[in-house]
């Protein structure tokens, strides 16, 4: 069926398959930074936003995007790009596989929480795997890039 | 110094954390097949017929391939350099199909829909056979897992396949039974250690075509280029000049990647049908159908005097290489080699044992190679035997540990270029608190904590076989680009290595183009794996940046008609020492390319490789607290003190520290491939295989204990490995000492706590 989604400030119209789960359809189209790392919704690799809040892209069919505004790493450049510096900085963007997923769930939290505690950041990235980094310079990046102890 | 020792950003850091598309499936063509691959069901089996008509009269299946359709020269996945110690075991499809997920055929199709559907329309018919299942019973069990007569080994590594045995190994130096006989105690432990899936975030992925002159054109997100191209040579009956084979970014490896996996069938796809081709392992495939840690039993006797040497250490061990003999013989090699040197005041060491074939998935190169599953062993066995002398076990340590200048009994003379493993020690006591918390502490009324240690070295590259190249051209603007073909796996090598070559050409870090890895571009490097990236490939870098600034010095001074004693090079300029006259880097770029006569482009070069493989070591450290009513048990504090030599990059030493501890705790704590009665792994995907979360560890903390390596590149020596192997033994001594049981089979789950004090 014909779906219109909003992809990144854009309207687009997109043919989809009524089984067709939103992670492959939008990778299809060419947004390269959504990733598929487990096919059983728990890495968060495939994050993106839907209505500004972040949602596993590999757990939402595509017909159910259907008049959403979808929000990849490719509409937040500036904004990751922020985030990016501060997390290269510290080193612990690593292999980079996961960092789209991770990133989008980290600029959510910045709108979502105010001045989070270190246990409500790991609390709110959890479902977020990262393999490489052991996730403790992802942390001081966090802090040093909210500007919280 | 002006960037080694110094935290420069990764050049590749903006892109890939940004999401850029950098990765080899971006790069896929868009007509390219997809590749798909049917599985066996069965643990062992015969096909005894096998019917794929229906399937390949589906509308854009362009092909399917069996195993009468593939060539029949056997190889091996293990990525070594040439001649590789692992037997050459394999087939692309076999007749024989050796565990659950092993390939019965190759479905290529213009979509993955119609792959899917291809590949159910496929009719086999099996003999099922017994399957070897436990390899504590695979040896002279009834069922054979390579009955076939063509298996091929390089050279003896004690194979006696009729008995699934694919390798046998004993060292010994001095008399370990004599020697015994005399010490005033001996200790013995057996130690299980698991097979562990790697769960890099990328799965294995690649794709091939052919390009403008009908050459092969793999590209693949692999450790090991140049291995993967005399791979595909061999099992394709192709010359190795006929293949290409490009790594982009890679997202993650771990050592899983450093073994050829799904390269092999999108090649056969496009060589049989003109066409590009993809294949992308969904995670179940990446659990169950590549490869994983060995799992190893491991049963050590440690005898010593009655002033606490240790005079003797013996390892026996088992190891399982599941159904293909990749890394078989050299991880458990390792096994002897990373122990055995450690505690030198031993007057025999011996390390035995076999390599057994399982129908199991096959195991692989993992992080640690196999010191990892004998640092546990060991260092379990030097605590038990610290309580039995009723010494501290930090003491223990530094009255035994080999020291910088000494050699140990299987050092064959050469003595430690480098250690500061007793300052590791001495740091690391100190920062986790054990003179105040050690052995334990009551915390509340079921909870308490303690403390555990572990010491553990790796090696630096594979002495005397791996060797590495590097280039660097002064391009015509006076920029240099710097080709190498390790794998930067997201580790930040290629970061690395440029900063090294930065400061011998003392130019900047953007002035450098970094190139790798492609091997019609790329001077030979066998690839990133066994720490050997800056150490090896470093060396090599740092060779050919002399070379290149030595020819810009002679340049320079020819250009101004002096001597070269009578010039300096800034990095700019070379400038006459009495300051009167110079020409620039650039202009001498120009004049060694530009224009007519006598030319000749400045490129500095070198092909490197370490007559000795120079230990990094660590002190770990851990605090747990253990629930005394559920056995749970709880990491509270790490602390890892590290001895790596000179530390290149300081931020990207220490995310390769935590991200290799954190891989260790889950070793330690939480992953574990299981299979059920029938060889099915039952742990295929992360619901099932915990890695861990940023809520299952605790406080980590690393230090650098810098020694300077006189072999290294700047005294570099390795980190890539050697992190992950202090974990298991030292949180493992944590729980005995907190709550009296000792874990000898990883991992440490509630459960095995709970069990074994009901038992006490």
């Amino acid at each position: 069926m014909q779906i219109e989604i909003i992809l990144n400030g854009k309207k687009v119209s997109l043919d989809v398959k009524n089984n067709e789960l939103l992670a492959d359809t939008l990778r299809n189209y060419g947004v390269f930074s959504i990733r598929k790392g487990c096919d059983t919704t728990c890495c968060g690799l495939c994050t993106i936003w839907v209505e500004e809040k972040p949602v596993l892209s590999c757990a939402m069919l595509s017909v159910r995007a259907d008049g959403k505004t979808i929000t990849t790493m490719e509409g937040l450049q500036r904004e990751a790009e922020e985030f990016a510096q501060v997390l290269v900085a510290e080193g612990s963007e690593q292999c980079g596989f996961c960092s789209p997923g991770f990133i989008l769930t980290v600029l959510a939290m910045k709108r979502e929480l105010k001045n989070p505690t270190q246990e409500e950041i790991v609390h709110y990235l959890t479902g977020n795997l990262c393999r490489c980094t052991g996730y403790l310079g992802q942390l001081r990046a966090i802090k040093k890039y909210l500007g919280v102890a | 110094m002006n960037f080694v020792g110094k935290s420069i950003p990764k050049i590749d850091g903006m892109a890939i954390a940004t999401g850029k598309p950098v990765y080899t499936e971006d790069m896929v063509p868009p007509n390219a097949l997809v590749v798909k691959l049917l599985r066996s069901p069965h643990a062992f089996a015969r096909i005894k017929t096998i019917d794929t008509s229906r399937a390949e009269k589906l509308e854009n299946v362009a092909c399917i391939l069996t195993y009468k359709d593939v060539p029949n020269r056997r190889f091996t996945l293990a990525g070594q350099s040439y001649p590789e110690p692992s037997p050459y075991d394999r087939l692309i499809l076999d007749e024989i199909v050796r565990y659950v997920g092993d390939e019965v055929a190759i479905i290529a199709a213009a979509d993955e829909e119609t792959a899917e559907k291809a590949m159910k329309l496929i009719k086999v018919d099996y003999e099922v056979f017994e399957p070897v299942l436990d390899y504590e019973k695979a040896m002279g069990h009834p069922s054979v897992v390579h009955p076939e007569a063509d298996v091929h080994c390089n050279f003896d590594i004690g194979m006696d396949k009729e008995r699934n045995i694919v390798s046998s190994q004993k060292i010994e130096v001095g008399n370990v039974e004599e020697e015994l006989e005399k010490c005033h105690i001996v200790v013995e432990e057996t130690c299980y250690t698991q097979a562990q899936a790697h769960g890099m975030m990328e799965t294995y992925r690649a794709y091939s075509h052919l390009d403008h002159t009908g050459r092969l054109v793999v590209v693949s997100s692999t450790q090991i280029p140049f291995h993967v191209r005399r791979q595909l040579s061999r099992a394709l009956k192709l010359p190795a000049s006929k293949i290409r084979v490009i790594k982009p970014r890679i997202g993650g490896g771990f050592g899983g990647k450093q073994t050829g996996a799904v390269e092999m069938f999108a090649a056969i796809v496009t060589l049989t049908t003109g066409k590009p081709a993809k294949i992308v392992y969904d995670r179940e495939e990446t659990f169950t159908a590549t490869n994983s840690r060995h799992a190893m039993r491991l049963k050590v006797r440690l005898g010593a005097d009655q002033e606490g040497f240790i005079r003797v250490v013996d390892i026996q061990g088992l190891s399982d290489t599941g159904a293909y003999g990749e890394h078989a013989s050299t991880t458990f090699g390792v096994v002897g080699q990373k122990t055995l040197p450690l505690y030198n005041k031993t007057k025999a060491v011996r390390f035995m044992g076999d390599v057994v074939y399982t129908n199991k998935m096959p195991a692989g190169a993992f992080r640690g190679y196999g010191a990892t599953q004998g640092t546990f062993a060991l260092e379990t066995a030097v605590n038990k035997l610290a309580e039995r002398l009723n010494m501290d076990p930090t003491e223990i340590r530094l009255k035994n540990l080999i020291k910088e200048g000494e050699t140990s009994l299987v050092s064959e003379g050469i003595r430690l270029g480098s250690s500061t493993l007793h300052r590791c020690i001495e740091k690391g006591r100190e920062l986790i608190g054990w003179k105040d918390k050690y052995p334990r502490l009551e915390v509340g009324e079921h909870k308490v904590r303690a403390l555990g240690m572990a010491v553990t070295m790796q090696g630096s590259g594979i002495a005397n076989i791996d060797t590495a190249s590097a280039e660097i051209r002064l391009n015509d603007d006076g920029n240099f680009t710097l080709l190498i073909g390790s794998t930067d796996m997201g580790t930040g090598s290629d970061t690395i290595l440029s900063q090294m070559a930065a400061e011998i050409l003392e130019t900047t870090i953007d002035n450098i183009i970094v190139h790798a890895a492609d091997t019609d571009i790329s001077p030979y490097d066998p690839g990133s794996y066994a720490s050997s990236t800056t150490y090896v490939t470093g060396m090599a870098v740092v060779k050919a940046a002399e070379d290149l600034k030595k020819q810009i010095v002679e340049s320079g001074a020819r250009i101004l008609g002096v001597s070269i004693d009578e010039v300096d090079y800034d990095g700019l300029k070379i400038i006459t020492v009495n300051g009167d006259n110079e020409v620039t880097l650039e202009k001498v770029a120009e004049l060694q390319i530009l224009g007519f006569g006598g030319k000749r482009q400045l490129v500095g070069n070198s092909t490197y490789g370490s007559p000795v493989s120079p230990p990094p070591f660590i002190a770990g450290f851990a605090e747990v607290e253990v629930d005394k009513e559920t056995g749970k048990v709880r990491l509270i504090d790490y602390v890892a003190v590290i001895d790596c030599g000179t530390v290149i990059n300081p931020n990207l030493a220490t995310i390769q520290a935590e991200g290799g501890l954190v891989q260790g705790i889950g070793l330690a704590m939480y992953e574990d491939v299981r299979y059920d009665e029938r060889g099915r792994m039952t742990t295929n995907n992360f619901m099932q295989y915990k890695i861990p979360t940023r809520k299952d560890i605790g406080n980590i903390r690393v230090v650098f204990e810098e020694s300077f390596e006189p072999t290294g590149p700047f005294g570099a020596k390795s980190i890539g490995e050697v992190v992950i192997n202090t974990p298991a033994p030292a949180i493992m001594d944590a729980v005995y000492n907190a709550v009296g049981v000792r874990i000898t089979n990883l991992p440490i789950t509630p459960e095995k706590v709970f069990l074994a004090m009901k038992q006490m």
